[in-house]
């Protein structure tokens, strides 16, 4: 029934890809092996070059552990918090309906607004230092801007919501049938989550983590607007983009950014390794 | 579903761990909603604020600030780039994405898997990773620092997020409808514009919205292709807030209100077609079997 040209001779319905594909292959596949390319061909130097002067300056190769450090935290507190809220609010309800929508908003604004946003609010005369030391709650000298903090604040506020609604649309494609009949056989709510939801949704919180901490570790914007880009959030980004456009060496920027993708990768493939190692079953969980 | 959230609510005895749990994780959600509220309250006070330092609420106000980010930001140019590259964008990709996304649910063919594959990556790589090769690359060609080159960057995750979106929709769409206007003797043309182009516009109009609002936010390839005169407004924000003390930040804030009130009003609209979670997700709405 779906693929039955008829007798007008070979089906052409596939080629109506073709357009999407070819642009894809131009402007995204092409660049990237590009850049791979070019990475192996310095300005001055042999073939790895750029690579051995990234690792050997102390400006360039800490700014993978840098990102790390922020990335990493990042993307536990917002999996962490994310994953019981997002359990809790599987049945739908008014609520569940006013609260996604209002997670919706922080994404959409986008990091730029956000920082905008942090620098006054949370900065040391902002609302927040100022209800602090109202309620003296903490007296002292509120820093929550321009450091690695500020930097780790923007990345929840930016990161939650998008883990928050990536798992609840993870957790609201199991189906509810399974707990309730888990519960008429006397299973509580944690063993529910435990032994029902738990297995099912190990795919999906891995892949959420997966994109949670590219995201993270890509951060850009906000290490540059909130945090501190000359040293303790100089991220790996920030290196790439100064190579590329404030030293214009194009080689060394593409070997940065294969760096970055490299290590994100290698967390990507260590996640997924070790989902396989913990679980065994199928790919998705629901409709994942 | 109604008798299902009664079964799931009612008979239970909640013992007082669970309900101390269920507090706290209200509580946590609660904090991070109210602080991201307040959040956007302080950029909006402070663009109408004549004078705000270290107290609760500004001495006075003031809409001069506007005025000012108006002469100061370009911001009708601003706008007017804006709204091309949103438009542009969309229409490209929606024109490009579905046909595409119409051979994925329709037919199975060799290399499908690959070309899957091919229109996943682009979502799944941050923008600032391939970004960097991209505008090195659009910068050889002459492609970058325009208009067209920041649309073209643009498409580059707009046309998959349309493509994902829509092979589930069009899954869904029954087929026997195409065979039986074939039946009567339409060409494919006419079956697309009379037939799909129908069934297809809800599916369409979601995935165009989805797309718009996330270009406009679309920071880093718009920024890193971007000449001085095809800015958006997120990008001349970005440059506003990167030289603190030569603007006021008033002024600063005034631009950060309007380009919130542009992302906002295409937010709302989606919402009224789309669920939210379709806007990292591409996981559509199930009837849950009750």
């Amino acid at each position: 029934m779906t693929s039955s040209p008829g007798l007008a001779g070979a089906d052409r319905t596939p080629w109506l890809a073709a357009p999407s594909a070819i642009f894809l292959l131009v402007l995204f596949i092409y660049p990237c092996l590009y850049g791979l390319w070019l990475s192996f061909h310095p300005t001055e130097g042999g073939m790895l070059a750029n690579y051995t002067k990234f690792f050997s300056s102390e400006r360039q190769w800490p700014t993978i552990f840098t990102t790390l450090k922020l990335a990493l935290p990042a993307t536990l507190i917002n999996i962490g918090v994310a994953l019981p809220i997002a359990y809790r609010m599987r049945v739908k309800t008014p609520g569940q309906k006013w609260v996604t929508a209002a997670l919706v908003i922080p994404i959409t604004l986008g990091t730029v607004l956000v920082a905008e946003g942090m620098l006054t609010y949370f900065g040391p005369k902002g609302w927040l230092a100022q209800a602090l030391g109202a309620l003296h709650l903490y007296d002292g000298a509120i820093r929550l801007t321009h450091n690695y903090t500020g930097v780790l604040i923007s990345l929840v506020i930016s990161g939650f919501p998008f883990a928050f609604l990536l798992l609840l649309s993870y957790v609201t494609g199991i189906d509810p049938v399974l707990g309730r009949a888990a519960a008429t056989l006397g299973a509580g709510p944690w063993q529910q989550f435990r032994n029902i939801y738990m297995p099912l949704l190990i795919p999906g919180i891995a892949m959420c983590f997966c994109l949670a901490f590219v995201q993270a570790y890509s951060v850009f914007p906000s290490a540059v607007l909130l945090g501190a880009p000359a040293g303790p959030t100089r991220v790996i980004s920030i290196a790439a983009y100064e190579a590329a456009f404030e030293q214009y060496d194009y080689p060394m920027a593409s070997a940065i950014a294969m760096m970055m993708g490299l290590a994100q990768l290698v967390v990507v493939v260590a996640v997924l390794a070790l989902r396989r190692l913990v679980y065994r079953g199928p790919v998705t969980g629901g409709k994942g | 579903m109604a008798s299902s959230t009664d079964t799931l609510q009612a008979p239970v005895p909640r013992r007082t761990g669970a309900r101390i749990w269920n507090r706290t994780l209200s509580v946590l959600m609660a904090v991070f909603l109210v602080n991201v509220a307040l959040m956007i309250a302080t950029v909006a006070i402070n663009s109408f604020a004549k004078v705000w330092r270290g107290t609760w609420l500004p001495d006075g106000w003031t809409v001069s600030w506007y005025a000012d980010a108006w002469k100061e930001f370009q911001l009708g140019g601003l706008l007017i780039v804006t709204f091309e590259v949103m438009f542009a964008v969309v229409a490209l990709a929606v024109l490009l994405g579905v046909p595409a996304a119409y051979a994925l649910a329709r037919r199975d063919f060799r290399g499908k898997r690959l070309l899957l594959f091919l229109f996943l990556l682009p979502l799944l790589i941050p923008p600032i990773t391939y970004g960097i090769p991209l505008a090195t690359v659009m910068y050889q060609w002459h492609l970058a620092g325009n208009l067209s080159g920041v649309i073209l960057a643009n498409l580059i995750p707009a046309l998959p997020f349309v493509i994902l979106v829509m092979t589930p929709f069009i899954e869904q769409i029954d087929p026997n409808l195409e065979s039986a206007a074939r039946v009567f003797g339409a060409r494919t043309r006419h079956i697309f514009l009379h037939v799909l182009a129908p069934l297809l516009a809800p599916g369409i109009l979601a995935a165009a919205l989805l797309v718009l609002v996330r270009t406009v936010a679309m920071f880093e390839l718009t920024f890193l292709t971007a000449g001085p005169d095809s800015q958006t407004l997120v990008v001349a924000l970005y440059y506003a807030m990167f030289a603190p003390g030569v603007r006021t930040s008033q002024s600063v804030d005034a631009m950060a209100m309007v380009y919130m009130c542009v992302t906002l009003v295409w937010l709302l609209i989606a919402l009224q077609f789309v669920n939210p979670t379709q806007l990292v997700s591409r996981v559509k709405e199930h009837p849950q079997p009750a």
